[in-house]
């Protein structure tokens, strides 16, 4: 399982197994050869626009589309009307919750999809929107979560019959009776509300469809950006009682998913509807601001937090409540059993008595989806409430956040350890993750010089009056320690809307050698045809440049939900593995024949079965695929040809985790954050492909510094998006990202085939408390103790001056 | 993609042509240099003009040369042009400062001075430099050519003196040997618009400050500039004293606004702190060997 043994090369250069190589896919990338959606130009292939609402609340009067359908080049206007009569108005979201596809009765957010376009080109389509008439009849919105579920609040989901609030759960987790008797017993207890903003994937490439149905044969065919699409095209079964045989769904190369293309979007199914009605393909894409306006959004949890210690700093418990805007339909895409995600891994990474969270979910008007955007399913959520509550603790006890967090971290020895809600974490062994974490910083060091910095700038006469003195700056060094549960996961417990989280994966072994692996997941730039090459590699010997991985296409892949959560390499990895295993299986009964052995005489060297012993006596690989698709005479039972395929089920989540560490530079003066350091040890087991794992990492990194200093989707008192364009919606660039410092522990899962973990989402999930963590230690002089995200210049120099905004809704 | 409304297209080949065509063609038509304000504002159907006019063919415009006592710069030259002239940067460091801070570099490669200056965005960069540096902005219309006085070159945020037929084709700056100038911003982050930013020069005798201009960005200072500020400054001693009562004066003379980028008192405590640190640079910069 390690990566460091000693791997073959191939005579491509690349290891056969393990180890770094340049991805596969990049040849096709780099030179902008990749095929996206946009790329795709069919035979008579129209074009549709959407018509969105300007109001976050209003009912509709009436809508006038005779102009729009006056206009020379248009072939259809579509309304929430004519797809009332189709019974397509309204559709399942992810959550058992409904959300509309075209406005009816209200619109409910600002964006929200109102008419449907389609003409002979992108212009015309666009044009044609203005040229329809909606008469709009405004109504009081809800913005402010905080205040939706008041007395006499407006309810937004009059179309669930009874509804007369904007309530849509409750869910808890942990032992209510045991934490309030631990709280009640504490030395210290100390509460904080936070904030983790709503955020936005906004990946590189925005969302779109191509639909075709074609009226001879009955098939539906839609090129889709989507992250699942096996998970779609059952869906568009379901939604419009397609025959789910005549549906193929076609995902090409994503520009970036980060869980933006998880869901079905209105505009799916729009170009669907469509094409049915002109009986053309329709090609529908959004632009950015309907992207970063109307899809999936991520967050927006309203936390309060509580944690209760002893006075040396034995962390004893933790309690939360939080309150989640869902926006106007609650799209969140999760496992149904699971309204908060996987919130229950709250506790984090450390050993505590007890532990209770609550968490109520409302309507708000704004746009809908929720849990999107690289989280695992809300931990994020989770990781940066009980990393910012045990510095908070931290700050209360006059402690060194590194020394609280040794004091408290899980031991070795209590791995598989049952967290205090329930979830078993597979292994870990957090403290040496932590002090390679602190030695690569050179922790105390660090800390010398915080304090230096301190004297120098008191020297020069700074103090909580006058923060800017002699054009001083403050260091800040914030910790974080993460653990993720991911891989999602086990059938038994996991599924959406009914569909058990289990991957296909089909391997064939042509008679030449050569493979082709059939993958149920999706790669949105994550580098799977390289990954999972390699992971054949790894268990037949086969160069990874002789697989070829198949995906996207649910006509030639086999069924499987889709990569999010961090989940291929734990479940279609170990998906890939299991599959090369049973491929070997069957190898090692058709070398035995050719060999005139028995199976049991054999021994598995990288890439050939050999008899014990006798080495000479020996079939590669490639030998045993012609073999098997010859004329040898095979034992009783067994088929010919070469290939296999599995479901794989796993059986638990993965539980990476990392320790990372984050040093700011802030100017008191004009509150402006410069990351000078980024220190990042993860511990996802064994690395596949380092090179790819480092990649993701990176981008996470860079994600976590966005959203911790300048991302945030707000909204102004009437529920007009103010974060609509790439202007207002700040991203970070490579200036705002310090050279990044990476190191690895490596504890494999025990239960996972190739021990590894995932770790797609372990950056974003990790930094974010680092960096937030990192700028209130540099305000300690003030005596700040918390701030919400996006720590921005303004941000900074209020929580300076005891002030820190809000910062979901801007007045 | 975002698709603008349809409108009609020239491409002038000369300034007598572009004037030319922008009367022909009415209030209607809008002349589109570098593109980087306009064309977003299309694609967002926020503008829709009916024609455009292409300057960028208008390689006459494009130059950074003295002329006298003056230093003029084209119309069309670039900002990347501006970030790299050698002249701009041996009298005044203050467009290379504000160049750095401009956007990106592939907006900086297209972006021009005279669309910038156009534009009349109430946070560009330039627009500070050239006031604080009491630059002059050259137009040409059929009628012939006049010069206004950059301070005088806007009527409000977006609005300037321009009129319908009428193309700005040079900015000039006039020469003061012995000066320092420097540029001071805060963004939200690289490239973005100035939260607040304080542009300044300085010319020193005997330790004083023998004349001075400085101009702010995004505060809602009319035509870009403090002149209380300046008048505060002007015959003082180059001390850390008179910066801090010039900041102070230049606080309070501007009428920022809160929005998504800050609040009110958080921008004018900035124009304060960016005030002193760009005059102390200016002064440093001055006493340095100055321009």
């Amino acid at each position: 399982m390690s990566t460091t043994a000693e791997v073959p090369v191939s005579p491509a250069g690349n290891p056969i197994g393990f180890g770094r190589m340049l991805r596969k896919e990049d040849q096709r990338f780099l030179r902008g050869q990749g095929n996206y959606l946009d790329d795709i130009k069919l035979p008579g292939m129209l074009h549709g626009a959407i018509l969105r609402s300007p109001f976050a609340h209003a009912r509709i009067v009436s809508i006038d589309t005779s102009a729009a359908e006056a206009h020379p080049k248009v072939k259809a206007v579509i309304t929430g009307k004519i797809l009332e009569g189709l019974k397509l108005a309204w559709m399942p979201t992810l959550s058992h919750d409904v959300q509309a596809v075209l406005a009816t009765d209200k619109v409910r957010f600002q964006g929200q999809e109102v008419a449907f376009v389609v003409a002979e080109d992108r212009y015309s389509a666009r044009d044609a929107l203005e040229l329809i008439q909606v008469e709009y009849d405004p109504l009081p919105p809800v913005v402010d979560a905080r205040r939706a579920l008041e007395e006499g609040a407006p309810v937004i989901r009059d179309d669930i019959e009874g509804k007369k609030d904007n309530h849509i759960f409750d869910w808890e987790a942990g032992d209510r009776e045991a934490t309030d008797r631990v709280f009640a017993g504490a030395d210290v207890v100390v509460a904080q509300d936070m904030l983790y903003p709503r955020v936005h994937p906004a990946p590189m490439e925005t969302c779109g469809s191509i639909a075709h149905m074609d009226r001879v044969t009955g098939q539906l065919t839609a090129w889709s950006t989507t992250q699942a699409p096996h998970a779609h095209r059952t869906l568009y079964a379901l939604v419009a009682g397609l025959p789910e045989h005549k549906v193929r769904i076609i995902s090409p190369d994503i520009g970036g998913g980060f869980g933006n293309k998880v869901g079905i979007y209105p505009g799916y199914v729009l170009a669907v509807v469509g094409s049915i009605v002109t009986g053309r393909p329709v090609k529908w894409v959004e632009d950015r601001s309907e992207n970063l306006t109307s899809t999936s959004f991520a967050r927006d949890y309203h936390m309060h937090g509580e944690i209760a210690a002893s006075r040396d700093g034995k962390i004893l418990g933790l309690r939360v409540k939080v309150l989640a805007d869902h926006g106007a339909f609650n799209g969140t895409a999760q496992p149904t059993k699971f309204p908060a995600g996987f919130f229950h891994i709250f506790p984090g990474s450390y050993d505590l008595e007890a532990a209770h969270c609550q968490v109520t979910g409302v309507y708000t008007n704004k746009a809908p989806g929720g849990v999107a955007y690289a989280c695992s399913f809300r931990v994020t959520e989770a990781v940066y409430l009980v990393e910012r509550m045990v510095d908070v603790l931290a700050d209360e006890l006059g402690m060194d956040p590194a020394e609280l967090r040794r004091r408290n971290l899980l031991r070795p020895e209590q791995f598989p350890y049952t967290n205090k809600t329930g979830w078993v974490y597979d292994s870990g062994n957090y403290a040496h993750t932590l002090e390679v974490a602190l030695e690569k910083a050179g922790y105390s060091e660090l800390r010398r010089r915080q304090e230096e910095g301190r004297a120098r700038w008191r020297a020069a006469g700074g103090s909580p009056e006058n923060p800017g003195a002699g054009g001083q700056h403050l260091m800040g060094i914030g910790i974080s320690f993460f653990t993720e549960g991911v891989g999602a996961g086990p059938k038994k417990h996991m599924d959406i809307l009914g569909l058990g989280m289990a991957d296909g994966c089909e391997l064939r072994v042509h008679p030449t050698g050569k493979a082709q692996l059939r993958l149920s997941v999706q790669t949105q730039g994550q580098g799977h045809e390289t990954t999972f090459a390699q992971i054949v590699a790894h268990e037949l010997g086969i160069p990874p440049e002789d697989v070829e991985v198949i995906h996207g296409d649910t006509d030639n892949t086999p069924f499987g939900l889709g990569t999010y959560g961090s989940r291929s390499t734990p479940v279609s990895g170990a998906a890939a593995a299991v599959v090369s295993r049973k491929v070997r299986d069957k190898a090692r009964i058709i070398a035995a024949a050719a060999l005139e052995c028995s199976p049991d005489d054999l021994e598995w060297e990288l890439g050939r079965w050999q008899v014990k012993g006798d080495p000479d006596k020996v079939k590669t690989i490639q030998e045993i695929a012609m073999l098997s698709h010859g004329t040898l005479e095979l034992p009783e039972g067994v088929e010919g040809h070469l290939d296999a395929s599995v479901v794989y089920d796993p059986p638990n989540l993965t539980y990476p985790y990392g320790a990372y560490i984050c040093v700011v530079d802030v100017d008191p003066a004009t509150g402006r954050v410069q990351v000078e350091r980024f220190i990042a040890v993860d511990d996802c087991g064994p690395r596949i492909n380092p090179m790819i794992v480092e990649g993701q990492v990176h981008g996470g990194l860079a994600d976590g510094v966005g959203m911790a200093l300048m991302e945030a989707i707000q909204f102004d008192s009437s529920g007009n998006c103010v974060s609509g364009s790439l202007m207002d919606y700040l991203l970070p660039t490579s200036l705002d990202c310090p050279s990044w410092e990476l190191g690895e522990t490596v504890t494999p899962s025990p239960h996972h085939p190739l021990g590894a973990k995932g770790v797609g989402e372990s950056a974003t999930v990790g930094s974010p408390p680092a960096v937030v963590n990192a700028v209130i230690d540099a305000l300690e002089p003030f005596g700040v103790r918390h701030a919400d995200m996006p720590l921005t210049p303004a941000q900074v120099w209020l929580a300076i001056r005891g002030r820190p905004l809000r910062t979901d809704i801007v007045e | 993609m975002q698709v603008p409304a349809p409108f009609d297209y020239d491409r002038a080949s000369s300034v007598e042509e572009a004037v030319a065509l922008l009367e022909r063609h009415g209030a209607e038509a809008r002349p589109i240099a570098g593109g980087h304000s306009l064309l977003p504002m299309m694609k967002l159907r926020l503008a829709r003009p009916e024609r455009l006019v292409d300057l960028n063919d208008l390689t006459e415009l494009s130059y950074v040369r003295t002329e006298g006592e003056w230093i003029a710069v084209g119309a069309m030259t670039r900002h990347a042009q501006l970030a790299a002239s050698d002249l701009l940067a041996r009298h005044y460091p203050i467009f290379q400062d504000a160049e750095r801070v401009i956007a990106d570099p592939v907006v900086r490669n297209r972006g021009t001075v005279g669309g910038s200056l156009c534009q009349g965005d109430p946070a560009e960069d330039l627009c500070a430099v050239v006031a604080a540096l009491g630059g002059q902005v050259v137009l040409r219309s059929s009628g012939g050519e006049r010069v206004v006085a950059a301070r005088d070159f806007y009527l409000g945020p977006y609005e300037t003196v321009v009129a319908p037929a009428e193309l700005v084709t040079e900015v000039r700056i006039p020469i003061r040997p012995g000066s320092g100038s420097a540029y001071e911003k805060v963004e939200r982050r690289p490239g973005d618009w100035a939260i607040a930013a304080v542009g300044c020069f300085v010319t020193l005798a005997q330790g004083s400050v023998a004349d001075c201009g400085i101009g702010l960005a995004a505060v809602g200072a009319n035509g870009y500039c403090a002149p209380q500020a300046e008048a505060q400054l002007r015959g003082q001693p180059a001390t850390e004293e008179s910066f801090r009562a010039a900041a102070e004066a230049a606080a309070a003379g501007c009428r920022p606004q809160s929005d998504q980028r800050g609040p009110e008192d958080y921008k004018r405590d900035l124009v304060r702190e960016l005030t002193r640190r760009a005059l102390r640079r200016a002064a440093a910069r001055a006493m340095a060997g100055g321009a």
